[in-house]
């Protein structure tokens, strides 16, 4: 699984973050920074879910 | 276009008062199952489209053909009334009211206040005023107490005043004025109050211009001033739009989130037993009540096809945010108040780049409200029975005027 983060169309919402912070962060700006584009076994799932949360659809997998 | 409003409906105008206190009305559900988008008559005059599919309203609301700009001829007149438009139109626009290029430039300078690592470091201040106001209703002379007076408006009342740096000093001024703001008074008393934290607000602002500090108006104006272009104005009305996003609303949702709790004990015992519930619980009371429903209207700016109807330019949109969070292709039984439910998905913040840029403050808000509430008042209970308590039926953003509760 990998996944993709488009910050042009981040909208800082946080969800993700709130979701998986295993794999997302926000910067100081509140824009999504990835911890890794490619999740392990154990956080892909909720990472999964983020994808699905994110209200800009600024996040997918590839 | 296939499919309008039929039978029974057809007499319909939109919106409806929601007549159970725990469900929306019942012409919401009807409609859903006639179809996810439906033509309807609004009670202002004039059509628009229902959006109440839960699947239909995210796709409306991350579509950026649609317009939120309320100044723009047949946007439709839902929870908005013609004065207050008129008003509207003589303003410059506010972020919520703004598309594309230009909402994004008046958001994204905002969104570093508002991330998950710089709440949580506001964790520790939110659980003091919570603990004060518990201690001040343990401390009452007199029960019942109403929760509302004595927990719901002053907390978030604070909580504001955190983030935008009011001074300890101005702290009572500011909550006495901010809940004199949204109490069933005179208009005149309301207007009294809202011109005096204007004033207040435009002060407050003013001094954070001539001293710099470390808060979220200080880092707004060294930003600015890096950028070339001091907007005192923009500023005063920034501070407004996070007290009118994120006093009322949370003070609402924790009145009616202690009632769903206390009118569902056996959720409420799974809270109790184990507060790493309660975030999920919070996510479960937000989908169950969706206090700001139909706030998420738009205007289409060009034609659409969209869940099997073709909405032409220039229509307006009318998302269900509440219709859409009771839809049981997303949630299951959907009328069960479920703290366990996954419900992260719910519509309550809104979707698209417009979705609550004050979510995650409001989330923590509400957990540590619940949590301590509970935990230091065990024995809380409605002091009047429930279909007795005056719900806000009719209001733009759901709530309950007062709740008398004792233990």
């Amino acid at each position: 699984m990998r996944i993709k983060a488009d910050t042009r169309l981040c909208v800082g919402s946080g969800q993700c973050v709130l979701t998986e912070p295993a794999v997302f962060d926000q910067d100081d700006d509140g824009i999504v920074a990835l911890l890794t584009d490619h999740p392990d076994d154990q956080s892909a799932a909720q990472a999964h879910h983020a994808v699905t949360l994110c209200p800009s659809r600024a996040l997918s997998i590839l | 276009m296939t499919k309008g409003v039929t039978g029974e409906l057809a007499g319909l105008e939109l919106p409806v008062e929601r007549g159970c206190p725990f469900a929306p009305p019942a012409a919401y559900e009807q409609l859903r199952e006639q179809a996810p988008i439906n033509k309807v008559r609004l009670a202002s005059g004039g059509e628009a489209w229902w959006v109440s599919g839960h699947e239909e309203a995210r796709t409306v609301l991350v579509d950026g053909r649609f317009s939120s700009d309320k100044r723009k001829d047949g946007f439709p007149l839902f929870t908005l009334d013609a004065a207050t438009l008129q008003q509207l139109r003589s303003q410059p626009p506010l972020m919520l009211g703004m598309d594309g290029a230009e909402h994004s430039a008046a958001r994204r300078p905002v969104i570093g206040e508002f991330t998950v690592k710089r709440l949580a470091a506001l964790r520790p201040r939110i659980q003091a005023i919570v603990d004060r106001f518990i201690d001040d209703l343990l401390a009452a002379d007199q029960r019942p107490v109403d929760l509302v007076q004595a927990l719901s408006l002053p907390v978030p009342s604070l909580v504001i005043c955190e983030l935008l740096g009011v001074p300890y000093t101005d702290h009572d001024f500011f909550q006495s004025r901010t809940t004199m703001m949204v109490r069933r008074t005179s208009l005149e008393d309301r207007r009294r109050a809202f011109a005096e934290l204007r004033a207040y607000i435009d002060d407050l602002i003013t001094r954070k211009e001539s001293e710099p500090s470390d808060d979220l108006f200080g880092r707004q104006i060294a930003r600015q001033r890096q950028e070339g272009t001091l907007d005192h104005a923009g500023l005063v009305s920034l501070a407004f739009l996070l007290l009118t996003a994120g006093h009322e609303t949370t003070a609402n949702m924790i009145s009616l989130g202690v009632v769903g709790l206390l009118t569902h004990p056996e959720q409420l015992a799974l809270i109790k037993a184990d507060p790493d519930r309660t975030p999920m619980a919070v996510e479960e009371l937000l989908r169950y009540f969706t206090i700001a429903d139909g706030v998420t209207s738009r205007l289409a700016t060009e034609d659409v096809e969209i869940g099997g109807v073709s909405i032409k330019a220039g229509e307006g949109v009318i998302v269900s945010a509440l219709s859409a969070n009771w839809d049981p292709a997303a949630f299951k039984d959907p009328t069960d108040l479920d703290v366990e439910r996954g419900a992260r998905h719910h519509l309550a913040f809104g979707f698209g780049p417009h979705q609550c840029l004050g979510q995650n403050l409001a989330r923590m808000e509400l957990q540590i409200v619940f949590d301590t509430l509970f935990r230091r008042i065990p024995a809380l209970r409605l002091a009047v029975p429930v279909d007795d308590l005056p719900f806000k039926s009719d209001a733009v953003i759901y709530g309950a005027h007062e709740l008398p509760v004792t233990w």
